[in-house]
């Protein structure tokens, strides 16, 4: 009770403290001669999330790359160069798990995009009240967490010895489908089985965001052009393949590049699954067991900033497509 | 006419039967955990869940998971979920509104240069700042003895910050939108910047604060990362605790499935009630 009490409490005083900065910031900068002030004006709304934005985002970004060319052990810090990286790329479990994202960057936005399409298409087709059925119970999983899913699909996989009874769907249907020895499927790394059962959880989580902003265009789509298609004998998948595709065409790849935002971040689920055992680890997952289990800061930090090299091509995207968005204003 | 009428019928039952199929695989994982969620425990150790689902009278079913899984700890944690979830959707909400209309309504140097920071943040991994604030804590905290980590404010700041810069890039979206007409009649009428804030385009921008704090709302609660590194266990979110549940089955499937139905009891309200503005707010371009 005294934590509600108090939560509350922290509530009001923090809603009521930054109304209190932002009038107070106002009122200061009105208390200077009028030319000043009409040029300061602008930092009495800009101040406090240059201020968090600078303290929590840029400085320790600029820190981790600091630190990744350090080695820090305890309160000793020496420079090392590039000795963090060249250790990584020369460690054959590192390569692994570069391998590893890679393969979560070449199927997950993909599939996910095409199931999305898929269910927006045919969604389209079935009538209003079954479209809302439909693309509830699809997009439901999207305010999921990730370790809520992990438990939803741990379950799934989960694995029973022999002798013992079989409680997850997945080894009923290995042992359905003929195969006389079960075994725990997440252990499975050849051709990086187990990977894929954990991007399964991850398209699964997704298809309904892509099912929602594919759907949005789709419905966009002017009729007239479906309708002149039809009349020249344009048969359903013509249609789709020649008219909505190529007008869907930019909402798709703004989706699979969300999608791919996404997946080279993916951490939660490798955590809560498998621990980053069996060789299912991924760069982010290798971050947090290096510096949290590890407590090694230094080649913590060159991991992430691997990732973050890896990531910066779309950050470059990103800008881009965003300054076209403005032209079309 | 006749033909084509045809055709589009055959396409509406097909198209219903293969999203039926679809649904139905992917309600089965949520379904199976509910089932289990509801289940004894020495029932639900020896016999698979669908054996509950294809046998519904023959089960017996009971809240006795959700009981021990609320009373083992899921209802502090729960509480502190909340007090973590609700100030780390109104702050950066806050911050991010008045940045926004700074954007958009006002002129200042090296504008541009700031937004493409900005978009830039957006798509940087929060990983790559998570371990220098957690020292800056550690250290502001020896220094000047004001506990910071373990505590829900550490959190709500984090938070925020790693917020921003989505939060003002969809907030100056919709006020670019905004007739300026009406802004510039009430500075020709003598209101100062502040005052058009708060009385004319904060009020107007409600939609797209709605759906943002939505988004955020989401975000924060399922959120473990931050909740692991800066509230920790003291005071350990749900999804801490289920984690650490899924850690050891020890207790049974029956207690982590209902602790993540507890979980997610909140978010699927939200989602359902508010389903239309939180797609508006989708795709109105979340890139997270």
């Amino acid at each position: 009770m005294g934590d509600i009490i108090f939560g509350i409490v922290a509530i009001v005083i923090g809603v009521v403290a930054s109304y209190g900065l932002y009038w107070l910031l106002n009122f200061l900068i009105s208390l200077l001669p009028r030319k000043i002030s009409e040029k300061l004006n602008v930092l009495a709304f800009l101040t406090p999330a240059l201020v968090l934005l600078i303290i929590v985002s840029i400085v320790p970004l600029i820190q981790t790359a600091v630190w990744s060319l350090m080695e820090i052990k305890g309160k000793r810090s020496e420079w090392v160069g590039f000795q963090n990286y060249t250790e990584l790329f020369t460690d054959p479990n590192f390569l692994g798990i570069l391998l590893n994202n890679f393969l979560w960057i070449l199927f997950v936005p993909a599939i996910t995009v095409t199931i999305g399409t898929l269910v927006a298409q045919l969604s389209n087709n079935v009538g209003p009240k079954r479209e809302k059925i439909f693309k509830s119970l699809i997009f439901m999983p999207m305010s999921i967490s990730f370790v809520a899913a992990s438990t939803i699909w741990a379950y799934l996989y989960a694995y029973s010895p022999p002798g013992r009874p079989v409680i997850g769907l997945a080894q009923q249907l290995i042992e359905t489908a003929g195969v006389a020895e079960p075994f725990p499927i997440l252990q499975i790394d050849d051709f990086r089985l187990n990977s894929f059962l954990l991007m399964a959880v991850v398209v699964w989580l997704q298809v309904g965001y892509s099912m929602v902003i594919i759907s949005a265009a789709i419905k966009a789509v002017p009729e007239e052009t479906i309708e002149a298609a039809r009349i020249d004998g344009a048969g359903p998948f013509q249609v789709f393949g020649r008219i909505i595709l190529p007008q869907v065409w930019g909402s798709i790849m703004a989706v699979f590049v969300t999608v791919l935002i996404l997946v080279m971040k993916i951490f939660d689920i490798i955590l809560a699954m498998t621990r980053g055992n069996f060789n299912t680890s991924v760069l982010a997952f290798e971050w947090y067991k290096r510096y949290f289990e590890n407590s090694d800061t230094g080649s913590a930090s060159a991991v992430v900033m691997v990732l973050v090299i890896l990531i910066t091509p779309l950050v470059w995207l990103q800008i881009r497509t965003v300054k076209h968005q403005e032209m079309l204003r | 006419m006749n033909k084509l009428k045809l055709l589009s019928g055959k396409i509406n039952f097909g198209s219903t039967l293969a999203l039926t199929i679809l649904v139905g695989i992917w309600s089965i994982p949520t379904i199976g955990l509910l089932i289990t969620s509801l289940r004894l425990r020495s029932e639900a150790e020896i016999s698979p869940w669908w054996d509950g689902f294809f046998n519904p009278l023959e089960t017996v079913w009971s809240l006795e998971a959700y009981q021990n899984s609320l009373e083992s700890g899921m209802l502090d944690s729960l509480v502190n979920t909340i007090a973590v979830t609700v100030p780390a959707t109104i702050l950066p909400l806050m911050i991010a509104a008045n940045a926004a209309y700074a954007f958009t309504f006002l002129n200042f140097k090296g504008k541009e240069l700031f937004f493409a920071i900005l978009v830039g943040l957006m798509v940087i991994p929060l990983q790559s700042a998570l371990i220098p604030v957690l020292k800056g804590m550690v250290w502001f905290q020896k220094t000047f003895d004001i506990p910071l980590t373990g505590t829900y404010a550490s959190a709500w700041v984090v938070h925020s910050a790693f917020a921003l810069p989505l939060a003002i890039y969809i907030l100056r979206n919709y006020m670019l939108s905004l007739p300026t007409s009406l802004i510039e009649a009430a500075r020709v009428d003598g209101a100062s910047y502040y005052q058009i804030f708060w009385r004319l385009v904060l009020p107007m921008s409600i939609p797209a604060i709605a759906s943002f704090a939505i988004f955020q709302f989401l975000w924060v609660w399922n959120d473990y990362l931050i909740a692991f590194i800066f509230v920790g266990e003291q005071k350990s979110v749900m999804t801490y605790r289920l984690l650490r549940m899924l850690g050891q089955y020890g207790e049974g499937w029956q207690d982590v499935a209902a602790g993540s139905f507890i979980s997610l009891v909140v978010p699927l309200i939200v989602f359902f009630a508010l389903q239309r503005y939180f797609v508006r707010g989708l795709t109105a371009g979340a890139v997270k």
